[in-house]
């Protein structure tokens, strides 16, 4: 399909990703770092007869992508963590009725209101539920511009294939910064499956449609969680993560989104130091690929977990590794990003 | 719906007409509602309007957190179950997908007016073509009582057990008048449902609140002064006399705007 | 090939222009680049700065604090920056308002009256950027100067040819300032 490559902002390719993924409706609320999604939205969608609507809350954006989602329509919000936060009622709502929808998170230092800056403090948030009841998203994490554009389509898509809510977690750094993007040119249509469950109005249907989370009846209830956990377990294939320079490594890092870029600019100057770095970066967080890890892993001397957090996934990779292999992290908070060679130094620290 | 009568002998009798029937947007469910609410009635009554509008394929309704909170039984409309307040920014996310569709909210006054406040007013504001069908009982029933911003001063409540105090709980809240001062409103009223009369009343408002919606006005609400026998501690006749002797004093009935009479094609 | 260039000054001088500038040209030469600009409130009033990241193959980190270049256009930038470049790369210091030299003896610094100059060839210091960007060309070479001329065209498109017109001169008047041997402490 025709496409031009252009200098593109995070921000903007995720919005232009998302009129290019098929998003019908849009519905959001300003917070930083993320108010170019819906200024680039707040006329694309409309001239080509979509909706776009700001909200008065965060809370009424996800109210409303539940509605636009229960009707069959392709419907997004977009927002930074503390605003995150305050959807995540509506995203169990969303998990437990089944409907398919995408959410961006572009990541800021927490917790409260925290700062603007770029973090990585919410992937417990994302990936381990956030809201209330046993329940998952699909999670995405976009590590440069290219993907910030791609990543909307692929949201929907597994969305609606698995009638679930997506997420895409990104961060400030990836909203602001700017990378020549291939973007397309044209506006055709994804193709987008059949929703014969959506409230749409009967219009001539011999039966109604309820959209609903409340199942009262314990038994009625645990079965209907059964049948989540059951989709959850069917996901698990989708599990997509990307390597770099991992054959001849003696060190695994283990990073995703914009730590990914540091920890393979200090894999790079580790090689320089002699010292052999590899860098494996997972794209989905949920489901997590955590046979690839263990697999990635096997033979290496350490491997070292690199976040802009406390230390959330590393849990993950932990658990995925189980011992066979020495696990270290690295990791800032509150919005300081560490330099590619403060992550050398830990590499060349583990490894001795 | 068609029910043959029949006379005794179970041969059809065609000297008997049927008068009332259960409405074709009303389903066969037994209501969970106790002896003395009218959540029934109001029910009954937005079926007859689906019926009467015949919007029965292009309606889909949201309901509430709240007594209500298994309103979807009841009607044969698509039905949408919204998290306790905000059914008013489904509404807006259904309507504006489907611009086309009737949408209706059905709300209780801890829903909309405690913790959905703000996704009415928005909603308002925004002019949402939308028909809120909104009960005030003046309590929390479902969850045992509690008091509610619509709670009357001095109604003893399970969370006011001496009687809401004004110097700490504030003062009702009167829900069509906070409204009304925003353009986006095309029509509200308010009606006790507490007579024949009263229930011939509240067809004429609906009919207008979903007239601002068909007709592209804007936002429409009915408020229902809806009795709760159980949760105020009295007898179903009781609490309709209530209503009419304290309840209307502190919520006035009576149509407080009307954009859709003057736009009427 | 890793060039990564910072580029600061006051909001309203034009250096998230100069980045992307840089980073078009980049892209115009089918190299990977990089742009990221402080975002926030200290948009507003204070200063104002972005990275440029080029390189020919994949780009990892989009920051740096030991930096190939600086291009520094007022002094609280200088104080805030002149730390972030590393042994023996290089500071261009727009001497119209920066009264001050670099503190850095390890490192290649230039000097130019970029607002002066700015205004001479181009009826107005709104340039001054342009002159740096040239200075900077001059300087490290990582890309064309066609590619950099290319990219100005470009960006100024929306605005007419006398603005495209000032803004080659401005660059090409940046890039023949610093034809003399730098001034200043050098290692």
């Amino acid at each position: 399909m025709p496409a031009t490559k252009q200098l593109t902002k995070g921000n903007e390719a995720l919005a232009m990703g998302a009129v290019a993924g098929g998003c019908d409706c849009f519905f959001g609320y300003p917070i930083t770092p993320q108010n170019e999604v819906p200024e680039v939205l707040s006329y694309e969608m409309p001239k080509r007869g979509r909706v776009f609507v700001q909200a008065e809350s965060e809370v009424a954006s996800i109210n409303m992508v539940y509605g636009a989602a229960a009707a069959g329509k392709r419907a997004m919000t977009s927002s930074s963590s503390p605003g995150i936060s305050l959807m995540m009622e509506g995203v169990s709502y969303i998990a437990c009725a089944e409907l398919p929808c995408l959410i961006v998170n572009v990541m800021r230092g927490g917790p409260g209101l925290g700062s603007i800056t770029p973090s990585q403090g919410d992937y417990f948030q994302a990936c381990k539920g956030g809201g209330h009841g046993d329940y998952h998203c699909i999670v995405l994490a976009p590590w440069n511009v290219q993907e910030m554009y791609e990543f909307p389509a692929l949201g929907f898509e597994l969305a609606d294939r698995y009638r679930c809510p997506a997420m895409i977690l990104a961060d400030g750094v990836l909203g602001a910064m700017m990378e020549p993007a291939t973007i397309r040119d044209d506006d055709a249509p994804p193709d987008v499956p059949e929703k014969p469950w959506a409230t749409s109005g009967r219009n001539g249907r011999n039966h109604k449609n309820i959209v609903n989370s409340l199942v009262i009846e314990p038994y009625g209830l645990r079965d209907h969680n059964l049948k989540l956990q059951a989709k959850y377990a069917k996901m698990q294939c989708e599990t997509r993560w990307d390597t770099r320079h991992t054959d001849d490594a003696e060190i695994l890092l283990v990073a995703y989104g914009i730590a990914a870029r540091l920890a393979l600019s200090a894999c790079k100057l580790a090689r320089k130091q002699g010292v052999n770095a590899g860098l494996l970066r997972p794209i989905t967080l949920y489901p997590f690929p955590s046979d690839a890890i263990v697999e990635c892993a096997a033979g290496k001397k350490r491997v070292l977990v690199v976040e802009l957090s406390s230390g959330q996934m590393v849990e993950d990779v932990r658990l995925a590794i189980n011992g066979k292999v020495p696990v270290d992290f690295y990791g800032e908070m509150g919005g300081v990003i560490p330099s590619p060679a403060d992550i050398c130094r830990k590499i060349m620290e583990a490894v001795q | 719906m068609n029910i043959a009568i029949e006379k005794q002998d179970g041969s059809p009798d065609a000297d008997l007409k049927c008068v009332f029937e259960r409405p074709q947007a009303l389903s066969d469910k037994p209501f969970h509602y106790c002896p003395g609410c009218s959540h029934g009635t109001y029910h009954r009554l937005i079926a007859e309007m689906i019926d009467e509008f015949g919007l029965l394929d292009k309606t889909v309704g949201i309901c509430p957190v709240g007594c209500a909170v298994f309103a979807y039984e009841y009607f044969e409309t698509d039905m949408i179950e919204a998290s306790h307040g905000r059914a008013p920014a489904v509404a807006t996310g259904v309507k504006r997908s489907l611009p086309d569709r009737f949408v209706f909210t059905y709300q209780g006054d801890g829903d909309l007016a405690a913790i959905g406040m703000g996704e009415i007013i928005h909603a308002a504001a925004r002019g949402e073509r939308i028909t809120v069908f909104f009960v005030n009982n003046g309590i929390f029933g479902m969850t045992g009582g509690q008091m509610a911003p619509t709670t009357l001063i001095g109604q003893k409540t399970t969370t006011s057990v001496d009687g809401r105090d004004p110097r700490t709980t504030g003062q009702p809240i009167r829900v069509c008048e906070l409204l009304s001062s925003i353009e986006g409103v095309a029509y509200l009223a308010r009606v006790p449902l507490t007579s024949p009369k009263n229930i011939n009343t509240c067809r004429k408002y609906m009919r207008k609140a979903i007239r601002a919606q068909l007709e592209d006005v804007g936002l429409g609400l009915v408020e229902v002064l809806s009795p709760c026998p159980v949760q105020w501690g009295m007898k179903p006749g009781d609490a309709l006399h209530h209503i009419d002797e304290s309840v209307v004093k502190a919520f006035p009935p009576g149509e407080i705007v009307d954009r859709v009479s003057a736009t009427a094609k | 090939m890793l060039e990564q260039t910072v580029l600061a000054g006051f909001g309203g001088q034009g250096v998230l222009m100069m980045g992307k500038l840089l980073a078009s040209a980049a892209m115009d030469e089918g190299l990977y680049a990089s742009w990221l600009p402080s975002y926030g409130p200290e948009m507003r009033g204070g200063t104002a700065n972005c990275i440029v990241v080029v390189s020919d193959e994949e780009i990892g980190s989009p920051v740096s604090d030991a930096c190939d270049a600086i291009v520094v256009m007022n002094q609280p930038s200088l104080e805030k920056f002149e730390s972030k470049v590393r042994p023996d790369g290089t500071l261009i210091i727009n001497k119209s308002i920066v009264p001050v030299e670099t503190t850095r003896k390890d490192v290649n610094a230039h000097y130019l009256e970029a607002d002066d100059i700015a205004e001479k060839n181009c009826d107005a210091n709104r340039s001054a950027n342009v002159v740096m960007l040239g200075a900077l060309q001059s300087v490290r070479q990582i890309l064309k100067s066609d590619s950099v001329r290319r990219a100005i065209a470009c960006s100024f498109k929306s605005k007419g040819q006398q603005v495209i017109d000032a803004n080659l001169a401005a660059f090409a008047a940046g890039t023949n300032a610093l034809r003399t041997e730098p001034i200043g402490p050098t290692r």
